[in-house]
């Protein structure tokens, strides 16, 4: 287990969502702000330059021309719609085509630009004061009277200011009730997705310390896959742990007799007197001795397997080379018994994914036991197809029923020399490590092991 | 407590703007001085100013009286300039007030006095209307037997239709082209309805008499030279006919205009508060008792013996003039020049 000082708790993610949604919250309430301002502004003015040019075109209607000159009969109804805006001081101005002030005050401005358009909006001032103008054009073609006679009408901005400051205060408040709302409901999800978090650790925390079962809860999706791993994880320490255990116990019993065995000679050597017969003995002690090495390394070496069946990714490999690497291995074997290992293998390659030393490590045992204790001709081969696997097969009856009842598992030992129950066995784990299965079968000639794998398709 | 320091009578002929009379209030070695320049009468302003000083023995009021006009053109003046020679303007001739406000001259002011007033009678916090004063009828009393007497525009024409009518030559009313008053009402009256066009005709038909001056018109009224007066402000007409028997008062019934003086701090005034303090004294209830004893507000009663005479629901005939921007169009030129044209046609001088 990891050391509890190495856990650092950041952040808490109630915190982190608060800042984030705070963080949206503050820069989208800015923008928004914003957005009513400008939005508020803009409604002000265009509502206040209606009236103005409303107030405008009454002025304009009232022009009329008498004996050469224009009179403007000024119309109440300009005013009291410019007192609409209640609080504003207002200014106009009425200009002949010559630029002459027929009425009003000639210190209102004119826009800058004359335009072809009948209506202008222009900004300027009043007295100290800004204010908004509007310039309407009224074209005159009378015989004594001609040209353009322009309408200039200007407020001042305080029933704009005070409509827009209206706009966007509303729509602060209803920004405002939005954020709380949305902030509230973003609290209640986060304290709902965030609850089973501190039920997995109780339900951790509360465990036998040698329980590694998995955990059965039910979660958000994103917090199961974290228990999915967590369980396999949990799995993978179990096999670990089981096989460890298995290791220790069959070392244990394996050992035990070999060694009683060396003990009880080496006792008879002591005490024989004849050179003969001790010379005999002491043979005998070297037999046992290199027997008891060959289960050492049988031991370890399944040992290895299990190891490297939770550790090692499978990498595409191909069979024949496997096939070619085990004869190799069993080479001085071969030559000592004195027996010619014929190889069986297709033309093309036998592509699969797995472990190339596990499989090697399951063939040498398959071999070395066809060697030992079958009978010539001893052929090792690689299928190819659907079902790719590894052979052996030798002219022999094949093991004992005992040994291919117990099906490879441990514990078996057939022969005084041992190991052939523990080859099976390791070959048995390899095959189901990487997904297949351990065949044996006598076809009344040929006695014949082979480690199936699964096909290419993994 | 009445100190009357000086009453200097400077009827100048033909002068530039200056004051028709000054009268100065309170100690010599008052503290506080305010100026203020009104049109209203000093007769009937200064027992108002002296009830203010009651309680103020360290304040001192300049008062001037000024033509209705020339006190526009002065404080036009002061304020372009960017000057103020009275802490306080109160004009009748509402409409200069407007102009002046509207062009930036006035100061701000606000308290709970001001806020006890119609929004129609209050503008920007700058103008505030401070009396109540209808625009009435006078008659002569003895001249007039009850049937004939007019409650209303309607029963004037019918007065002025026979051709051989008594009333031809006998109607007077303000001059509109000298008094700032008198073209504000005759132009109130064209705005309320179309009675004043018919009325114009009628008064240019009978050769009815424009003239000067609420004094020199009701004096005439109660001689017997003119039967009635048309458009007399109500607080002359009140002030004269209770000494005098032989005036009578009618608010016409078709509708009568209510005036409210309206008073302004110009923007430039020496701020020691002082204007600000008498104002809100005229609009508390202490100010508005004193105005109503000078017949400065005058309430409009249906009960009779009431000094003014009423026919009809006063709600539905009074037409107050709104402190408000639609008054400009009486000070513009064009409108004026048309108006006054029209007023000529109907008074052939």
């Amino acid at each position: 287990m990891a050391d509890a000082g190495a856990v650092r708790a950041t952040l808490s993610l109630k915190t982190r969502v608060a800042l984030a949604v705070t963080a949206v919250l503050v820069l989208g309430g800015a923008l928004v702000l914003v957005a009513a301002l400008a939005y508020g502004r803009q409604a002000a003015r265009e509502a206040y330059d209606r009236l103005l040019l409303g107030a405008a075109a009454d002025i304009a209607t009232a022009i009329t021309v008498r004996d050469g000159t224009a009179l403007v009969d000024m119309p109440v109804s300009a005013f009291e719609l410019l007192s609409l805006a209640r609080d504003d001081r207002v200014r106009y101005r009425v200009v002949a085509p010559d630029g002459t002030t027929l009425t009003g005050d000639p210190t209102a401005p004119l826009p800058e630009a004359i335009g072809r358009d009948e209506s202008v909006f222009f900004d300027g001032e009043f007295g100290a004061e800004p204010a908004r103008y509007v310039a309407l054009t009224r074209r005159f073609a009378e015989r004594s009277f001609s040209g353009p006679v322009r309408v200039i009408v200007g407020h001042t901005l305080l029933a704009r200011r005070e409509l827009a400051h209206d706009i966007a205060q509303n729509a602060l408040v209803v920004l405002g009730a939005a954020g709380a709302i949305m902030a509230l409901f973003a609290w209640l999800a986060v304290s709902q997705a965030l609850r089973p978090l501190p039920r997995i650790g109780a339900a951790l925390a509360s465990r036998e310390p040698t329980d590694l079962t998995p955990l059965s809860l039910s979660a958000p999706r994103e917090v199961a896959g974290m228990l999915v791993s967590l369980n396999a994880f949990m799995a993978r320490l179990e096999r670990q742990s089981v096989a460890t255990g298995n290791l220790i116990a069959d070392a244990a019993h394996q050992l035990r007799t070999p060694v009683a065995a060396i003990r009880a000679q080496a006792q008879l050597a002591a005490d024989e007197v004849d050179p003969g017969r001790r010379e005999m003995i002491v043979a005998r002690i070297h037999d046992r001795a290199s027997g008891l090495g060959r289960l050492l390394d049988q031991l370890l070496s399944r040992a290895m397997i299990v190891h490297r069946a939770d550790s090692q990714p499978a990498t595409p490999l191909d069979l024949r080379d496997v096939a070619v690497d085990v004869v190799e291995a069993c080479d001085d074997l071969a030559l000592g018994i004195g027996t010619e290992v014929e190889l069986v293998l297709p033309d093309s390659p036998v592509v699969t994914r797995g472990d190339a030393m596990s499989l090697a490590e399951a063939g040498k045992n398959l071999l070395s036991n066809a060697l030992r204790h079958g009978q010539p001709p001893v052929r090792i081969g690689v299928t190819g197809g659907d079902r790719p696997g590894l052979w052996v097969s030798d002219g022999g009856a094949g093991a004992p029923a005992e040994v291919t009842a117990a099906r490879g598992t441990r514990f078996v030992r057939a022969g005084r020399n041992g190991g052939s129950g523990i080859g099976l066995a390791i070959a048995r784990e390899v095959a189901e490590g990487h997904g297949g299965a351990l065949r044996m079968q006598h076809d009344g000639a040929r006695y014949t092991v082979s480690l199936e794998l699964p096909g290419r398709a993994t | 407590m009445r100190r009357f320091l000086a009453l200097i009578a400077a009827l100048l002929p033909a002068a530039a703007e200056a004051s028709e009379v000054t009268a100065t209030f309170g100690p010599d070695n008052a503290t506080r001085t305010a100026t203020i320049r009104s049109t209203t009468d000093l007769a009937a302003f200064g027992p108002v100013i002296e009830a203010f000083l009651t309680t103020r023995p360290d304040t001192r009021i300049i008062y001037e009286q000024w033509g209705s006009n020339d006190l526009y053109r002065v404080t036009a003046k002061d304020c372009a300039e960017g000057d103020a020679a009275a802490d306080l303007v109160i004009s009748s001739a509402v409409h200069h007030m407007v102009a002046l406000v509207n062009e930036g001259c006035g100061a701000n002011h606000s308290s709970a006095a001001t806020a006890t007033l119609a929004s129609q009678m209050k503008w920007r916090d700058q103008l505030w209307g401070i009396t109540r004063e209808p625009a009435v009828m006078v008659y002569n009393r003895d001249l007039l037997a009850p049937h004939e007497v007019p409650r209303s525009r309607f029963d004037l024409l019918d007065l002025l239709r026979p051709s051989d009518s008594r009333f031809a030559g006998r109607i007077a009313t303000y001059d509109i082209e000298d008094s700032g008053l008198g073209f504000l009402l005759a132009f109130s009256d064209s705005l309320e309805a179309t009675t004043f066009g018919g009325l114009m005709e009628a008064f240019g038909r009978t050769g009815a008499i424009a003239t000067c001056c609420s004094a020199e018109i009701i004096d005439a009224v109660a001689s017997g030279e003119y039967l009635v007066a048309y458009n007399v402000l109500g607080s002359y007409a009140l002030q004269r006919a209770r000494g005098d028997d032989r005036l009578g008062v009618v608010a016409p019934g078709d509708y009568t205009l209510i005036l409210a003086r309206a008073a302004m701090i110009p923007a430039a005034a020496p701020s020691n508060g002082m204007a600000h303090v008498f104002l809100d004294y005229l609009l508390s209830p202490d100010g508005r008792a004193e105005l109503e004893a000078q017949d400065l507000i005058v309430r409009l009663g249906e009960e009779s013996g009431a000094p003014v005479e009423v026919s009809g629901t006063v709600e539905a005939l009074e037409r107050p003039i709104g402190l408000h921007p639609p008054l400009l169009v009486a000070m513009d030129a064009d409108k004026r020049e048309i108006f006054t044209q029209r007023w000529r046609d109907a008074f052939p001088h």
